[in-house]
């Protein structure tokens, strides 16, 4: 076991540089160790300029999403030990600008996550005094996997499609969108149809499947929006045949 | 990391990374995707020669001969098992994303996916053991 492990992070200071450039930290390696500690530590006792995102460090806020040795990954999540003898580097997510070193603008996939209604939309609301909407255990296994996103925006930084067309919705924006669509409480799925099948949506999509890869949650955002792409192309064909029957 | 920094409207300093050209040999998936939406072409490729066979077909037996004849050339025959490959490549891709893009359920569960690829592969089995039997028997 090595004594230490050298870090090379990307270091991006606006207000100095132009451009990315590497800086080489060489940081104590503990077993127990993952990539965020190592950040901390940098933070903590060897440059405290250098910026990153993190909150909860237990796969759970989403907020620590960086590429680690050229893959997307939580750094909470991602042991040191992994990367053994180094030097490990470590960047921000492809595809989103840069505000400063390791952190992103996340404001684009803010603006599309709100465009899907990732909400239960109801055509009436039922009044409070007739309780809750309920639902069967059977009916909530068909969408909790894709429930579980956490807007790490892994997913977006493996797509290359997200990087070549930016206006592409993205993959979990798409997952969340079909969480709600098969939710049996939900009545919002045509309102979603006009966006998701536009050209920016389900349709960019070409099936390279590395979201699903680097997923951290098990969400599967390739497999929603096949599975849509298969809903919107069923909708199609009905529209034709039946076209006064769909609306 | 690449030269040109693209600027984001507003935030003049915030820095946008170029994709670069070669991203598709960054990791192994993003090559394997790149091949098979390349590799289409000889799906097509074989679509338009069955076209070709069929309209040989209908031109009558000396059309079709002159049809088979062209087939056997090196050129052909070299482009014809390229193209086999390829179309072999597309039918295992496709069937092994079938359970992404359909999720079967019975009884409230889901299927597998192992069944569900499975159940391809052995239709394909049947499709092409009848398509051999009917070719054979004559």
């Amino acid at each position: 076991m090595p004594s230490t492990v050298a870090l090379t992070v990307a270091r991006y200071r606006p207000e100095r540089e132009s451009e990315p450039t590497w800086e080489t930290y060489e940081v104590p390696f503990q077993k127990d160790w993952v990539v965020l500690d190592a950040l901390n530590h940098i933070k903590d006792r060897l440059d405290g300029s250098l910026s990153f995102r993190w909150s909860c460090r237990m796969g759970v806020c989403g907020s620590c999403g960086m590429k680690v040795n050229g893959t997307p990954k939580l750094t909470c999540a991602t042991f040191l030990s992994d990367y053994l003898p180094g030097p490990v580097r470590v960047e921000p997510l492809d595809y989103f600008p840069v505000v400063r070193d390791l952190v992103v603008d996340l404001t684009d996939f803010m603006r599309k996550l709100k465009q899907v209604k990732p909400w239960i939309v109801r055509r009436e609301e039922k009044p409070l005094g007739e309780g809750e909407y309920l639902q069967t255990p059977d009916q909530l296994d068909t969408y909790k996997q894709f429930s579980m996103c956490i807007n790490c925006m892994l997913c977006y930084s493996a797509c290359p499609i997200y990087g070549l067309e930016p206006g592409f919705i993205g993959p979990a924006a798409i997952a969340l969108a079909q969480r709600y669509n098969m939710d049996s409480r939900d009545e919002g799925a045509a309102e979603r149809l006009n966006i998701l099948s536009e050209h920016d949506g389900i349709w960019q999509c070409t099936f390279v499947g590395e979201c699903t890869k680097v997923c951290p949650k098990h969400v599967d955002p390739a497999g929603a929006i096949q599975q849509y792409k298969l809903t919107a192309a069923t909708h199609w064909v009905k529209s034709l045949l039946l076209p006064w029957g769909t609306r | 990391m690449s030269a040109e920094p693209h600027y984001t409207l507003y935030h003049p300093r915030w820095y946008r990374r170029r994709v670069s050209v070669w991203w598709w040999l960054q990791n192994r998936s993003y090559a394997w995707f790149v091949l098979r939406e390349l590799t289409s072409v000889f799906v097509a490729f074989f679509a338009v020669v069955y076209l070709w066979q069929l309209r040989a077909l209908a031109q009558g037996p000396e059309a079709y001969g002159q049809f088979l004849a062209r087939l056997k050339t090196p050129l052909f025959l070299a482009l014809d098992t390229v193209a086999f490959l390829f179309v072999i490549f597309h039918a295992i891709t496709w069937f092994n994303l079938t359970p992404k893009a359909m999720v079967v359920r019975l009884r409230g569960k889901r299927v597998p996916d192992w069944v569900v690829i499975g159940s391809n592969y052995a239709a394909w089995l049947v499709v092409s053991g009848v398509v051999a039997f009917i070719l054979l028997r004559g």
